[in-house]
């Protein structure tokens, strides 16, 4: 058995050109360092991300995701957020009838200047996967 | 339009176990619009099939495809192509959508994904309620178009029952007493005279199951 | 021999009439107990139709023992559980075994009950079951064909003047009454000043409509305020759960005595209608104690 320090999660990270992606860039050059196993991708609103896009990272093999908007109210597109929160509910679900644990996505809302914060989530996670190990996606194929 | 839920994943799985392709059919009307069977549905649904089988170590391929009307035999038809490559299909169509599928293809297994509850409409977001049974004798219009059939637990055809407790239905607070509704609704247009009158038994056999129409264009 | 209920009916006497629920089995022992307990002290015995969607011993079969034993039985059928064909069969039999009386209800639906999956029948409604028992007496079935023997019956109906909005309900017994319905039994009773409204209604619309006043049994104050939410139509006025309420426990249902004879002896004095049908729900045991409180 693999020591749990020697699993990297692949984590895809979606997140909000309003806000979230901006934090991710205000963290980097505040040299603020999260993990590099996170692969952050810009999405024009955290309402944007459809269950479908969750869904298929899993299929590709990522072992957890993360959804990550505006706060609430803050949304440029009056309530991306809100959906996007009610589809990782969704997609949690999903994933639990599947057999996956539902923990494995996860939404939060930041400000784009909150280069910290971005940094801490994105630490928290990573640290909730490890827990969880490999996607039994993965593992079984 | 009629209502469907889709099926535990865990029983679809149960029904396409041991099958190495598949194909999911959708169907774009009544279940696209209650978000069961549509092509949005499908994609859910054999996404979470292949995770499903990766997780177990099984090798699993899905084609997808959704028409217009399931229920159609001229648009099932056009399946033909994509039905041939797979060794099961798997409806996300009404019960009336999978048995076209069926009967077209009488060589190939077709399973239900979904459970078709009933004829209804939307109440809210997300919420349908069911409002006709087809009983082939039509009522609504002796009770201000609210159907006792299927609105009413017990499907009173004279007038509530002892069970109307603050407008609600006793078997479910949740639910409205329908002889509340057409009461008021009756009211509000001075029709109640309709209630007043006694309506004798209800001919259960107004449609002779399975039922049958035959009928001429207009 | 009790005396056919139709003719105390029209007697003129105040009418007491109580109810016994079936066992669910075939230990019959309790039951007979009961009837012999109430069957001399009240003008007829009600008994329940799988009640509350329960599956009991069947209120026919308790019929006529109440019959067999001299009591004057008041056969309850609710549509719930058999189509036309059936109830009608059940009438049929009923009448050659001497039941004279039957009472005409809806039923509770069936997932209220103990076989929560069963197929809910009602075939008919309360008001098409009451026109039936009129269209056999008449010699005919509800298919339109000639009986070999008709049957009669003393057919009566419940009414809840309690119920809310009230308005559906009285078209309701209102059609019941033009259906020929000859008694009616009401749900429970509690607010006599509610009551007396009720009953000036019915005396406008028909001064020979019997009404019996349904006295049920309050065993707590818990039970009050439980009824109160969750049983339609029944309403405790908050005076009488505080009454509940004072008394300690072990005295609790002899307070609930106390509060049913005060109910009746008001009922009786001040003539509010005509008579009282009282449901112990299970504890048909004190029945007797809930009379005497009452005067009868
Ligand atoms: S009465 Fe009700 S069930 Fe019958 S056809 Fe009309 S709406 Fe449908
Ligand atoms: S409470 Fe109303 S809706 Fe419910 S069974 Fe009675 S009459 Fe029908």
């Amino acid at each position: 058995m693999k020591a749990k320090g020697a699993f990297l999660p692949d984590i895809v990270a979606f997140c909000c050109a309003q806000s979230a992606y901006q934090a991710a860039d205000t963290a980097g050059s505040m040299r603020i360092t999260y993990p590099e196993n996170i692969r952050v991708i810009r999405v024009p609103c955290a309402g944007r991300v459809d269950v479908l896009h969750i869904l298929r990272a899993f299929e590709k093999g990522a072992d957890g995701v993360l959804v990550l908007g505006c706060h609430e109210e803050a949304c440029r597109h009056l309530s991306g957020n809100i959906r996007a929160k009610n589809r990782v509910q969704r997609v949690n679900t999903l994933l639990q009838e599947v057999g996956i644990d539902g923990k494995r996505v996860e939404m939060f809302t930041l400000a784009p200047n909150q280069g910290s914060r971005f940094a801490r989530i994105a630490n928290e996670v990573n640290e909730r996967i490890k827990e969880l190990g490999p996607s039994p996606v993965k593992s079984g194929a | 339009m009629i209502v469907a839920e889709r099926k535990p994943l865990e029983d679809i799985r149960e029904m396409i176990a041991g099958y190495k392709k598949i194909l999911i059919v959708g169907c774009g009307t009544c279940v696209t619009i209650c978000w069961a069977g549509g092509e949005k549905e499908v994609a859910v649904l054999s996404s979470q099939l292949r995770l499903a089988s990766k997780k177990d170590g099984n090798e699993l391929e899905i084609l997808e495809a959704t028409i217009e009307r399931q229920c159609e035999k001229e648009l099932v038809e056009a399946l033909k192509d994509k039905v041939q490559q797979v060794e099961a299909v798997l409806s996300m169509g009404c019960g009336a959508g999978v048995q076209p599928i069926a009967e077209i293809f009488p060589d190939m297994p077709v399973y239900p994904a979904l459970n078709t509850t009933f004829v209804g409409m939307p109440e809210g977001e997300g919420v349908w309620v069911e409002t006709c049974r087809a009983c082939g004798d039509c009522f609504l219009d002796k009770t201000g178009g609210i159907c006792p059939i299927v609105r009413c637990a017990k499907g009173l055809l004279n007038g509530p029952c002892g069970g109307t407790n603050n407008g609600k239905c006793e078997i479910d607070s949740e639910k409205d007493c329908a002889w509340t509704l057409i009461y008021r609704r009756l009211e509000q247009q001075g029709r109640l005279d309709a209630m007043r009158k006694y309506y004798p038994p209800r001919n259960f056999q107004a449609v002779i199951r399975p039922g049958k129409v035959e009928t001429l264009p207009a | 021999m009790a005396k056919a209920f139709k003719e105390t009916l029209n007697s003129g006497k105040f009418v007491v009439t109580s109810e016994i629920g079936p066992p669910k089995g075939t230990n019959l022992e309790k039951l007979i107990h009961h009837i012999d307990l109430l069957k001399d002290k009240v003008d007829a015995l009600n008994v329940t139709d799988n009640q509350s969607s329960v599956m009991r011993f069947p209120s026919l079969g308790t019929c006529l023992l109440i019959k067999e034993r001299g009591g004057e039985p008041i056969l309850q059928m609710t549509c719930r559980d058999r189509n036309r064909m059936a109830l009608e069969a059940d009438l049929l039999f009923a009448y050659t075994r001497g039941i004279k009386n039957v009472l005409c209800l809806t039923g509770d639906f069936i997932t209220i009950g103990d076989h929560k999956e069963a197929r809910a029948v009602f075939d008919l409604d309360s008001l098409q079951l009451l026109h039936m028992v009129r269209i056999l007496q008449s010699g005919k079935d509800l298919g339109g064909n000639e009986l070999d023997g008709a049957v009669e019956f003393c057919a009566g109906a419940t009414v809840t003047p309690e119920a809310n909005p009230i308005e559906p309900q009285l078209i309701k017994f209102e059609k019941k009454v033009q259906a020929g319905a000859e008694f009616f039994q009401t749900q429970a009773i509690y607010d006599l000043d509610n009551f007396k409204k009720f009953m000036k209604y019915v005396r406008g619309l028909d001064k020979n409509i019997k009404i019996l006043a349904g006295i049920v049994l309050l065993a707590s104050a818990g039970m009050a305020k439980y009824m109160n939410e969750n049983t339609p139509g029944v309403f405790v006025p908050q005076v009488l759960i505080d009454e509940m309420a004072t008394a300690e426990k072990g005295k609790r249902v002899q307070k609930g005595i106390e509060i049913a004879g005060r109910l009746i002896r008001q009922i009786k004095e001040e003539a509010i209608c005509d008579g009282v049908h009282i449901m112990a729900i299970g504890r048909e045991e004190v029945v007797p104690d809930i009379l005497a409180a009452g005067g009868l």
